[in-house]
């Protein structure tokens, strides 16, 4: 098997669900119509029965939840810019020649269920799976808690669920649907797949006011952005640029992509992310060769002395 | 430094970031893991300096190697178990094999190397089942070199920069740093007559560890910055000297005096283990600056603009 093969088409999927795979679902995260209400983050933790994971104030715009994470599957970012939304000239009154321009932007970031997944390929348990929809998911009857896929993943949206350590940390977490000896697993986004089962769209989807985000077949959801770009870019929009929509870039493309209006970092977002597995052939060959280069060394420091 | 837009500027590199916050997640491993590089590390290496002194008649040595290597590759285990979210779970390591994932390699290869070497010390120990024996050594030659390299390839393949982009040189770092600490770990136990192969191994481990160290600081460019500043640098630092000091104690008398022999190998080994846990805290701190993640890739996308542009 070659992890180099960047073909398009994730690994598994759909070759060896036969007659079961479903047609690739995903997210395009339209960001120019993010209201930043939340309700993607509120319904998420419903539905898929998040712990709170500490109530405190960021000082950063309306972001208090600062990062994806265990317990959050979905974060809107806020951006305040001293810049113009359109470079028209006549954004609201405001003059984009001028430095009084501001913009405010959000967007909701999620697990991208890339096609080419890091955290999927390090899982050595086998825990983290390609679903019959194209997406990833952690079996949480499976996973061990070792944590090779934090730091797998070029996003940093896994992460481990600590095990409460005070007494009055358990009696918050003491949950009858948490069970006695969660957690200390790693949890994320699993785009809703009891949802998929059932015939539903995610609960983030389902909850959003203004469809910025919109689920359904990857395919149909790359060809609504393309358009969905040209338009903006025909009204001048400052910055709109797609992100993860493209099969070819170093993840094969994202599951769930977005339209941004502004370069990916300034949302949080790495600009050129690639799957670590990429180099891991020629990785293990370094490897080998260094494996082989340290019998040299014994070899060499038994037969040199002559003792 | 934030400016307007959220700008950062650093030395030499200027990016924008959401309120500096990383991109990538550190690692949420512990002390178990870098703990386990070091005495992962003996194991392999002291399994195939085991073998290597057994092919060339170096018998007293083949002996304290081959426990050396068994001791440790007893610990090993249960720190890597230790560190594990649900440690109860620990044998779903072994419900797949996945070549994709150097820690499903790596649980493997230590599960058979420290089936055959603990196995190969038990019968030296009661003297039974020589031809057993044997075969067990060989299984334990055989997987000692992976068992002391792999671990470079673990961390190495992560979306941590400082660890990512070392991969050319993690493998042969943590090679050569099994190499001196083995070599170091059986001259400890040996009078400085019998330990003569073990303590050329020792020397020559820490010159390649040193010389490694220093090629991948280099070349990694700008991140390399990591293993001089906060614990990875107090760590490297510590390291290169504990390392460079015994590995000259032990060439200059580590052949005549038996304190010689023990201080030297005694620091050659503090010298590993600081290097290991240089690696390991660097990782943390590459993964903590969204600089790191950020400017490489964006000068890549530049590049590839550039490239593009000028082709139409």
């Amino acid at each position: 098997m070659s992890v180099a093969e960047v073909t398009g088409t994730p690994a598994a999927w759909p070759d060896t669900y036969g007659e079961e795979a479903k047609p690739r679902m995903g997210f395009f995260t339209d960001t120019s119509i993010c209201i930043g209400c939340k309700a993607c983050e509120v319904a998420c933790k419903e539905w898929n029965l998040i712990p709170e994971d500490g109530l405190l104030w960021s000082g950063e715009s309306y972001d208090n939840t600062s990062e994806l994470g265990a317990n959050s599957w979905r974060h809107v970012a806020f951006v305040e810019q001293r810049a113009p939304l359109r470079l028209d000239g006549d954004e609201a009154g405001i003059d984009a020649g001028t430095d009084d321009a501001l913009r405010w932007l959000m967007s909701s970031d999620v697990c991208k269920h890339c096609t080419h997944a890091a955290c999927l390929d390090v899982c050595p348990t086998g825990a983290l799976f390609r679903t019959e929809y194209g997406t990833v998911v952690v079996q949480q009857d499976v996973c061990n808690g070792c944590g090779y896929c934090v730091p797998a993943c070029p996003f940093g949206v896994l992460d481990k669920r600590e095990l409460p350590s005070g007494p009055a940390e358990k009696a918050t977490l003491d949950l009858p649907i948490l069970g006695k000896k969660e957690d200390g697993r790693v949890w994320k986004c699993t785009l809703c797949y009891d949802r998929l089962k059932g015939g539903h769209e995610p609960a983030c989807a389902k909850a959003c006011p203004t469809d910025s985000i919109q689920f359904g077949e990857v395919d149909e959801l790359r060809a609504r952005a393309e358009k969905r770009l040209e338009k903006l870019q025909a009204e001048r929009w400052n910055g709109a640029q797609l992100y993860g929509h493209d099969p070819d870039d170093g993840v094969g493309g994202f599951g769930a992509f977005f339209l941004l209006l502004d370069d990916p970092e300034v949302y949080g977002l790495p600009p050129d992310p690639v799957v670590t597995t990429t180099f891991l052939p020629k990785l293990w060959r370094t490897t080998a060769i260094a494996a082989a280069a340290t019998v040299v060394g014994a070899a060499v420091a038994c037969l040199a002395g002559g003792d | 430094m934030t400016g307007r837009n959220g700008s950062i500027t650093a030395v030499g590199t200027e990016m924008r970031s959401y309120y500096g916050r990383p991109i990538v997640k550190e690692p949420v491993w512990t002390w178990e893991i870098p703990a386990y590089f070091f005495t992962g590390g003996i194991a392999g290496g002291s399994g195939v300096l085991h073998g290597v002194a057994k092919l060339t008649g170096h018998e007293r040595l083949a002996r304290t190697s081959l426990f050396v290597s068994a001791a440790m590759e007893l610990v090993s285990p249960l720190l890597l178990i230790s560190d594990l979210g649900r440690p109860e779970r620990f044998l779903n390591m072994f419900r797949v094999f996945k070549v994709t994932s150097p820690m499903s390699v790596g649980s493997w290869i230590l599960a058979v190397s420290g089936g055959a070497t603990t196995t190969a010390a038990l019968l030296e120990l009661t003297g039974k089942l020589k031809p057993v024996k044997t075969a067990a050594e060989a299984v334990s030659f055989v997987f000692g070199p992976p068992l002391t390299t792999y671990t470079g390839a673990l961390v190495a393949d992560t979306a941590i920069p400082v660890w990512h982009e070392g991969r050319h040189e993690l493998p042969w770092l943590f090679g050569a740093g099994a190499s001196a600490t083995s070599g170091a770990a059986s001259t400890l136990l040996l009078p400085p007559a019998e330990a003569g192969p073990a303590r050329r191994l020792a020397v020559g481990g820490a010159l390649g560890e040193l010389v490694l160290t220093q090629v991948m600081e280099k070349r990694l460019g700008f991140i390399g910055e990591v293993y001089k500043q906060g614990e990875a640098g107090k760590a490297a630092r510590i390291g290169k000297a504990c390392t460079a000091i015994g590995a000259g104690l032990l060439a200059w008398k580590g052949s005549r005096s038996r304190a010689a022999s023990v201080a030297g190998s005694a620091l050659v080994l503090a010298g590993g283990a600081a290097m290991r846990w240089s690696v390991y805290k660097a990782g943390f701190q590459s993964a903590q600056d969204p600089r790191y993640t950020v400017v490489a890739q964006r000068d890549r996308v530049r590049q590839r603009g550039t490239a593009a542009s000028s082709e139409g």
